[in-house]
């Protein structure tokens, strides 16, 4: 092992945040010393170069996506762009009808926004995708009826790095019903595989810098403009991104979204190839173990390539993120949750309870390179050999008994 | 979330893991939990003269839980059956400073040494 030119902690956990790649630093770091207007100054020169980099940034963001510049609305994040789609286009159309799709393995920042607008009376359909995480336009189809308002599907899970098929998606949600908005949360995909609003016949689209090497608190919301969607602001006040969303521009946060997205376009292809390399020699290592299981399909392009979500049977996940303590990577066990309930995501795909329990989820991404995979491979190794030592559920297994076939006492 | 030096000593030393044959005469063995809950604790005495001569114990659960079994193993040897009976969750809440959420291990621990007791009861009442 090369474990002497690998340097500690290693950050394997790249669905969570990602580190600001420092071209994306140098870009913004005038606007915070030099640059510093506020972007809605109009009677200055301050103001003029703000607003200039504001709209500089809108192109790189909206060219990463294939849209138009002006169909960009600044947000805090994607919780926020996910929230002022659904809560906006929702009590926008309302008068057109009450009825809500979306996905249970979606973000919660999705799924809990639909549950408010349940509780208000707005009526939602969860779909369950198949076992191996995708959701085929087939059922959105059998779910939509003409009061159906807005479907919301995301482009790539944040756990298991399922991408759906969006393209397919959107042309039979508007087949069936033009007037059906289609909102994708774009947050983990975009910057990562190939997306283009146009070809996926998206309404609103939902992006976050920080997933692609930009800084914590900027988001977008793609709004379309042709034709024209409409949405109810969240936020009141100035009358901001064409009053949308109310409150003065973080400038130099969004300079640094607009770097970063600019970096991901061009950088895409070889990224990914690279990406998913890395992630194929971390899955040919890690399934020399016996009784791994991986969540959510495998299917070349059907996954994101810097994903790996992993479940070593007879182990329990926390226990093992704690022998992996120089590597942030992130479990599905309920033990890692305030709510002590395991991962929802894998639940969705019928994931047993005790397998979702000993799941791992590895994000790899610009920074890592192959000498971290291979320690880490090792590491896991080593660490889910001991843990299984420990087992009562492993020694079982190996003397061919059922664990499904004892009468346990759930507590 | 960071763990306690004793858990962390526990869990990668771990005192007693092993397995007794559950059919001799002088093993009790309890085992408690479930796999869907993420804690599986299998914990074992064996008596000699009313006494807790060895014990071992093998557990699927977090840190917090394979360190409050590693601990009761600890804690019993040497203990009579109703000595070992009176050892309370608390104990070892307290021994390995464990935070709120974690308590459940410790009930778990508390409750595999009550059934491998209860066990050994049983295989001596025929």
């Amino acid at each position: 092992m090369s474990a002497t030119s690998v340097k500690l902690p290693i950050f394997m956990d790249n669905h969570s945040t990602t580190r600001v790649d420092p071209r994306v630093l140098e870009t913004m770091l005038p606007y915070f010393t030099e640059q510093y207007g506020n972007a809605a100054s109009r009677n200055h020169v301050f103001g003029w170069t703000a607003e200039a980099a504001v709209e500089h940034a809108r192109n790189q963001v909206a060219a990463l996506i294939g849209g138009d510049g002006k169909e960009i609305v600044w947000t805090s994040g994607a919780t926020e762009s996910n929230n002022l789609a659904l809560k906006g286009a929702a009590s926008f159309y309302k008068k057109q009808g009450n009825h809500i799709i979306t996905v249970e393995t979606e973000h919660k920042s999705v799924i809990d926004t639909c549950k408010r607008l349940q509780r208000e009376g707005y009526d939602v359909t969860f779909l369950r995708p198949q076992k191996d995480g995708i959701v085929t336009p087939q059922m959105v189809t059998d779910a939509m009826t003409d009061k159906t308002l807005v479907v919301s599907i995301m482009l790539a899970n944040n756990e298991i790095g399922v991408v759906q098929d969006v393209d397919a998606l959107g042309a039979a949600i508007k087949a069936k019903n033009p007037k059906t908005l289609f909102h994708i949360d774009a947050v983990q995909g975009a910057g990562k595989i190939p997306f283009d609003v146009n070809k996926s016949k998206a309404d609103l689209v939902s992006l976050s810098a920080h997933k692609m090497y930009g800084p914590k608190g900027v988001g977008a919301l793609w709004v379309r403009r042709k034709p024209r969607v409409r949405i109810d602001p969240l936020i009141d006040g100035g009358g901001h991104e064409r009053g949308m969303r109310s409150g003065t521009l973080a400038v130099p946060l969004i300079v640094g979204f607009g770097k970063a997205a600019e970096l991901a376009k061009e950088e895409m292809g070889a990224e990914a190839i690279r990406l998913g390399a890395l992630r194929d020699r971390l899955y040919r290592g890690l399934s020399k173990l016996p009784e791994t299981y991986v969540n959510g399909t495998m299917e070349s392009g059907r996954r994101l390539p810097g994903n790996l979500n992993i479940s070593f049977a007879f182990v329990e996940g926390e226990s093992l993120l704690m022998a992996l303590k120089d590597v942030a990577v992130s479990s599905g066990s309920a033990c890692t949750s305030a709510s002590l309930e395991p991962s929802y995501v894998l639940r969705a795909l019928g994931t047993g309870d005790e397998l979702a329990h000993s799941s791992i989820r590895f994000g790899l991404g610009r920074f890592n390179t192959e000498e971290e995979v291979d320690y880490v491979v090792d590491l896991v190794v080593r660490s889910v050999e001991k843990l299984r030592a420990l087992s009562p559920l492993w020694e079982m297994h190996q003397d061919g008994i059922d664990i499904n076939s004892i009468q346990w006492t759930p507590h | 979330m960071a763990y306690s030096d004793k858990v962390i000593d526990h869990y990668e030393n771990p005192r007693n893991v092993g397995t007794f044959g559950k059919e001799e005469d002088d093993v009790g063995t309890g085992l408690v939990g479930a796999p869907a809950c993420g804690d599986v604790m299998r914990l074992q005495i064996k008596v000699k003269d009313g006494r807790i001569e060895d014990a071992k114990f093998k557990t699927f659960g977090c840190g917090s839980a394979i360190a409050s079994s590693s601990l009761a193993t600890e804690m019993i040897k040497g203990m009579t059956l109703d000595q070992a009976a009176e050892i309370k969750n608390t104990q070892i809440v307290e021994e390995l400073n464990l935070p709120p959420v974690k308590i459940h291990c410790s009930v778990l621990a508390e409750d595999a040494i009550k059934a491998a007791i209860e066990d050994y009861k049983k295989k001596h009442q025929r």
